[in-house]
């Protein structure tokens, strides 16, 4: 598959916890400012590979990474790069709404603060737009200092989407950050990716066939550890080369 | 009788018994209190809470003890609280799991069940003998320190625990570093429980008198304690001395003091409490 601008690249990757060989020689390169979705069956090592591109994997004890990833062609396990930089430019979004047990503000703002920001013009500017951005500045804009434990659970997610947006990141990886939500929650989160896209590189690991059709621009089918498929989201849904993918697609496992 | 008769009679039976065990603890403590406020209350008035000790019983009171019993609360819980919850933390939050952790954890586990006249003896060889304190406010809160550290550790590593994973995760997507995320996010989510555990803590610390009488706090002190290097009482020593007496008007003192040590205790069961009930309606996850 042709990639115009690559952002994000994974080379001969492999990924271990413990004696688990969890991913398997990946090789997937991700367009700028495009969906690109992850699909598979639960523990097929999706949600692990996302959790690559912002080291969030390195807490667990006896996980390691053989291989390459790289963000704009540069690796990011190499020693020079600092975990809280890299994360500053590749946001993550979570499969359950996490809200800190804060204020809405302080929640949007958490990122600057920990940045030593502490001009209350630049956090309030950053906090309207970051809200706005998340499609949830109308909704919230009159109770910014009242709990986000308050909100309802699709509101919480696009609260943490505006968490992550704040930080001014270019990359936005999602772990299945619908798949809590009701109907009405989830396609108000499916158009916020959509608008997103313009600006922003978007990976998202989802367990919904539909949903990776509706937002992706390409697909990733992992099985196994494996990078089974991976090709235009309509090539893929419409004439799948794989038959594991085809079975996949089609809902005869998974 | 069929058989599920016979079940409906186990459960009653067991029923009954249940509620009889629950009853003995508490028509226990019911007839001490009783028999306590009968004996004490009569005995607490100003003068009671104002005066120094005294031989004579009737011109007795318990200023120095209570005074004591406050400085060794507030010093133990100012040594310890730090101490308790930075240990805690590390054990929780940095300590990577190898057999030097295990190790650490059972040991501190063991601690907590260690009989508080060894850390009196530990206590006076320590703090009164080989730093040359004496037998003053400093090493007395220092030894309960000691005691109440174990309980500190483990109420916090709790309380830390309770905070949900994906609050960390959300904290270093963001970019936070460990110590940031542990300042910022896990201990004010936990702040409720830790604090619940330390005042637990400190209300057994109020209570003990064995290790302080082994370091060498004196029955009788005359004078209200001004610094943590003057030399003290507490209330448990107080009534203990009291008790040990021949005249029935030193029972009545002892009595009295037991009340007020009662409700220092009960005053700090009761923040720890609220603490916590307040701690769970602010946050629900």
């Amino acid at each position: 598959m042709n990639i115009k601008h690559s952002k994000l690249e994974a080379i001969n990757l492999d990924a271990y916890y413990g004696d688990f060989h969890a991913l398997k020689s990946i090789n997937i390169a991700m367009e700028e400012k495009a969906v690109t979705a992850f699909i598979g069956p639960s523990g097929c090592g999706k949600s692990t590979f996302l959790r690559t591109f912002n080291r969030m994997n390195d807490y667990i004890d006896g996980f390691r990474i053989e291989g390459q990833i790289l963000l704009d062609g540069r690796d990011i396990y190499t020693d020079d790069v600092r975990v809280d930089e890299l994360r500053k430019e590749v946001g993550m979004v979570f499969q359950k709404p996490n809200p800190f047990p804060k204020t809405i503000y302080e929640n949007v703002v958490y990122g600057l603060r920990i940045q030593g920001i502490k001009d209350k013009k630049i956090l309030q500017e950053t906090c309207e737009k970051s809200l706005q951005q998340a499609a949830l500045w109308n909704e919230v804009k009159d109770k910014l200092d009242k709990s986000a434990l308050a909100l309802s659970g699709g509101q919480q997610q696009r609260l943490c989407i505006a968490r992550a947006l704040a930080i001014q990141p270019s990359v936005i990886l999602m772990d299945e950050p619908a798949s809590a939500l009701d109907p009405i929650s989830t396609a108000k989160i499916e158009d916020l990716i959509y608008e997103l896209k313009k600006d922003y590189t978007i990976v998202i690991v989802t367990h919904n066939m539909q949903q990776a059709g509706r937002v992706s621009d390409h697909t990733a089918f992992f099985y196994m550890g494996e990078l089974v498929e991976y090709a235009k989201t309509k090539t893929m849904f419409t004439s799948p080369k794989d038959t594991r993918t085809q079975n996949y697609i089609t809902g005869r496992f998974g | 009788m069929t058989n599920s008769e016979k079940n409906r009679r186990k459960d009653k039976a067991f029923q009954v018994f249940g509620i009889f065990c629950t009853f003995i603890g508490l028509v226990v403590l019911a007839i001490f209190l009783i028999d306590i406020v009968i004996e004490g209350i009569g005995r607490i008035d100003w003068d009671f809470l104002t005066s120094l000790p005294s031989r004579r019983a009737a011109r007795a009171g318990i200023l120095t003890a209570w005074a004591g019993t406050i400085w060794i609360l507030v010093l133990s819980a100012l040594i310890a609280f730090p101490l308790g919850i930075a240990a805690g933390v590390y054990l929780e939050e940095y300590a990577k799991k190898t057999k030097l952790s295990n190790f650490l954890e059972i040991n501190i586990a063991n601690l907590a069940g260690v009989p508080s006249i060894i850390y009196g003896l530990l206590g006076l060889e320590l703090f009164v003998r080989i730093m040359n304190l004496g037998g003053i406010l400093l090493a007395g809160a220092l030894t309960l320190s000691l005691l109440i550290l174990p309980i500190i550790i483990v109420t916090t590593r709790e309380a830390i625990k309770a905070v949900p994973r994906t609050i960390r995760d959300g904290s270093f997507a963001l970019g936070a570093s460990k110590w940031q995320t542990v300042w910022y996010q896990v201990l004010p989510a936990s702040f409720g429980g830790i604090l619940t555990g330390v005042i637990l803590a400190l209300s057994r610390a109020v209570g003990e008198a064995a290790p302080l009488i082994v370091i060498g706090a004196l029955a009788y002190v005359p004078f209200v304690p001004s610094s943590p290097m003057d030399e003290f009482t507490v209330l448990p020593i107080q009534i203990f001395n009291w008790t040990s007496r021949p005249q029935a008007a030193f029972l009545t003192n002892a009595a009295a003091a037991i009340i007020i040590l009662l409700l220092i205790t009960f005053l700090l069961n009761g923040i720890a409490v609220y603490l916590r009930h307040r701690q769970q309606k602010k946050i629900k996850w």
